[in-house]
């Protein structure tokens, strides 16, 4: 097991309610962290589905729709050399603790409403782990989206740099 | 502003098919809305039934589910459904679950009282 401090601090940790009124702002959280480590639109706005899944699934059958226990999210960039290469997000619950091998989704020959979430998890997401937390109380699931290319300003290593100005024409 | 006034669900006769309008974000907080009016709307039996997904910004697997169902009873009922209007957003959902096959899809209202 993993725990998400092996990746060091959170860039982002909130906590919220286990309220579906409060999806949206999730959603929204996440999907602009998102866009600023490098991911477009489209990707931004499936980041943001997976979350929303993985909340759901929480609310639904963690808590039994309870509205009132408590849900933690963190996130981090993945990064390499400096660069922003994805985002790394834990969602972190109270819940009964379960086998992470049940944590699998229906197949999908069978279409009938419900039951499409960790498929949708696990379709949208390069890595998604669910683990039980420390401490014998609920789960954790971890998910990382690798981006497409690194676009954030600021972050540019040393060496890029250098080819950058290598690049530019001498003054005359 | 609760749910409900947020998701507004509107039903009007558009050449003969019952057009339902849903808006906004449909998730799990707002696809009961959506399911409600679904079943209220398929309960008059029309023979055709258009969900015009244009100014839905954000579904997830729980307004999928009420969409799956609501074609499930409409087949049973002889009732075309048709979806039109969807962002890319939106659309992505149903090729991730890979339920866009399972249904109609068409671009616009026209097309979709005619498909």
């Amino acid at each position: 097991m993993t725990p998400p401090n092996a990746h060091g601090r959170p860039h982002i940790r909130v906590e919220l309610l286990s309220n579906p009124i409060y999806l949206s702002g999730a959603r929204e959280l996440v999907g602009t962290v998102a866009k600023r480590l490098g991911f477009d639109d489209l990707d931004c706005s499936k980041i943001a589905l997976a979350v929303d899944e993985a909340l759901c699934n929480v609310i639904r059958h963690g808590y039994g729709r309870a509205l009132d226990r408590p849900i933690w999210i963190s996130i981090w960039p993945v990064e390499h050399d400096g660069a922003a290469e994805g985002i790394r997000i834990a969602i972190e619950d109270e819940a009964k603790q379960v086998d992470p091998e049940q944590m699998q989704g229906r197949a999908l020959t069978d279409i009938k409403p419900g039951g499409l979430g960790v498929h949708i998890i696990r379709e949208v997401m390069d890595e998604a782990t669910y683990e039980k937390r420390e401490g014998g109380v609920g789960m954790r699931l971890t998910l990382v989206k690798k981006a497409p290319r690194p676009t954030e300003p600021g972050v540019i290593t040393e060496a890029a740099s250098r080819a950058v100005q290598s690049t530019r024409p001498q003054a005359r | 502003m609760g749910d409900t006034e947020i998701v507004s669900v509107n039903t009007e006769a558009h050449q003969g098919a019952v057009l339902v309008s849903p808006q906004g974000d449909v998730d799990m907080s707002r696809s009961p809305v959506l399911r409600q009016t679904l079943h209220d709307v398929q309960a008059r039996k029309p023979q055709r039934m258009v969900v015009d997904l244009a100014n839905v910004d954000y579904m997830d697997s729980s307004g999928l589910a009420t969409l799956v169902e609501a074609m499930r009873s409409a087949k049973k009922a002889d009732t075309k459904m048709v979806l039109c209007g969807m962002n890319d957003k939106v659309r992505a959902i149903f090729e991730i679950a890979r339920l866009h096959h399972f249904f109609t899809i068409v671009d616009s209202v026209d097309e979709a009282v005619s498909a």
